[in-house]
């Protein structure tokens, strides 16, 4: 067949992740007064010192970087709910824990740009990698048993943005070669096969049988 | 009825609409990114973003030259630039799509109705200087039996030459709403591909709301159609 869709083109690049992420709203404490705005994508304010008011992401940024509020930390991310979540996280081996679509880039946000604002902010950071990795770490061993690539549909339950947009290249790609195949015997089934660790991330050519 | 009451539900009713475009449009343009085919043009939406675009943009112009607060004025500059960043990636994205897949959109009644005005008039300029540089570059100087665009020689049945969509894809989805008897073969699609017909009957497939799925974009295309399955 000529044409083969080109497999980046429906692939969001991390910035376009991190730029739908930066439109969830959060809470800040300004310490200014400023009249209502109104944007394209919605109204806000108006903003009285003290006053806490939701905004999207992006204006609580552009606000704080120039001095004009803090930013409350959203409920998810204290210390005492990320430690549940972690647990959680880790004791179940097979599902996922109900977190933010977008809590890895808005976790990273806050962290870059309102540091002073995140009481504990070393735990609060060192938890949200844990989680991020147990997470990972779970993302990939999943991945090994394809449980329904049968049915032509896998369900990836709980799943958020960046975690599905790293996995997407390669699950994509993985189910729709098990489908052309489309034989039953061909998908691996963990009972029969011997463990095997898929690589998303593997790019590199493979290893030449012999050695020049 | 009283006045304000009136007024207060036209403002509520306005920030309802203007808060919609914006996601709405970032709703098209993560399905656009994100399905193998082309799908319909958001007419009204654009026409409206569009024009909400042109009047802030005036605005923010006018501020920055009478003196008004320049925070306030930086964060409209913002909102204004992330609109824009939206609206030009979906038409890009558009454009790509139609380049790539110009003689199978061109040749499709559905696809082709599909496209607005300028993408229509876009498509075929596009087409005449492709047909022209192919020609000129590449055919002409083929035996004849091989110079035509859409096939690799003569004796070709198909247009084996011309691109199309792989809609057999693997899509990540979502649906807000729950959707039982999904099929996921094909058998609408006809004796073309054989595999399908060969293999054994799937069940129907149903789908949770708010659960995140990889599907075949052909077994959900009909409701991403419809706007009822959400592409991520």
């Amino acid at each position: 067949m000529a044409g083969q869709s080109d497999p980046n083109l429906s692939i969001f690049s991390a910035e376009e992740v991190e730029f739908m992420a930066e439109d969830e709203l959060v809470e800040i404490v300004p310490n200014m007064r400023m009249d209502k705005l109104t944007l394209i994508c919605g109204d806000y304010g108006p903003f009285f010192p003290q006053m806490p008011a939701q905004v999207p992401l992006w204006l609580a940024i552009a606000l704080k970087k120039r001095g004009k509020c803090t930013i409350r930390l959203p409920d998810w991310m204290s210390v005492e709910n990320l430690s549940q979540t972690l647990e959680a996280e880790r004791d179940s081996q097979e599902s996922f824990q109900v977190l933010p679509f977008h809590y890895v880039e808005i976790s990273r946000l806050l962290f870059d740009h309102a540091r002073g604002d995140i009481p504990d902010v070393y735990t609060v950071r060192s938890l949200i990698e844990d989680i991020r990795d147990v997470r990972f770490h779970k993302v990939e061993t999943s991945l090994e048993s394809f449980e329904d690539a049968r049915s032509s549909a896998v369900k990836v339950k709980n799943l958020s943005a960046m975690e599905v947009n790293l996995v997407r290249p390669f699950v994509g790609r993985a189910l729709q070669a098990f489908y052309k195949h489309g034989s039953p015997e061909l998908v691996p089934n963990p009972e029969r096969m011997p463990p095997r660790r898929p690589q998303a991330t593997d790019n590199v050519q493979r290893r030449p049988l012999r050695k020049r | 009825m009283d006045a304000r009451d009136g007024d207060g539900s036209t403002e509520e009713y306005e920030t309802l609409i203007q808060t919609t475009d914006v996601e709405l449009l970032k709703r098209a343009w993560r399905q656009e990114k994100a399905a193998p085919e082309i799908l319909k043009f958001e007419t009204d939406l654009i026409a409206r973003l569009t024009g909400q675009i042109e009047l802030v943009e005036e605005n923010v112009e006018q501020d920055a030259q009478s003196g008004i607060d320049p925070l306030t004025v930086s964060l409209y500059q913002m909102d204004l630039d992330r609109s824009q960043f939206l609206l030009r990636s979906y038409l890009r994205i558009r454009l790509q799509k139609i380049e790539k897949y110009i003689f199978h959109i061109l040749a499709t009644a559905e696809l082709y109705n599909r496209l607005s005005k300028q993408e229509k008039a876009f498509a075929k300029t596009c087409l005449v200087d492709l047909e022209k540089h192919l020609e000129e570059s590449v055919l002409s100087k083929l035996p004849s039996n091989y110079q035509s665009i859409f096939k690799q020689s003569m004796i070709s049945e198909e247009n084996d030459m011309v691109a199309k969509p792989q809609l057999d894809t693997f899509v990540v989805c979502k649906t807000n709403y729950y959707l039982g008897h999904i099929q996921l073969e094909d058998n609408e699609d006809g004796p073309s591909d054989d595999r399908a017909n060969q293999r054994p009957l799937e069940e129907p497939f149903e789908m949770e709301p708010d659960v995140l799925y990889f599907v075949r974009y052909k077994a959900i295309k009909r409701f991403v159609e419809e706007g009822r399955i959400d592409l991520f």
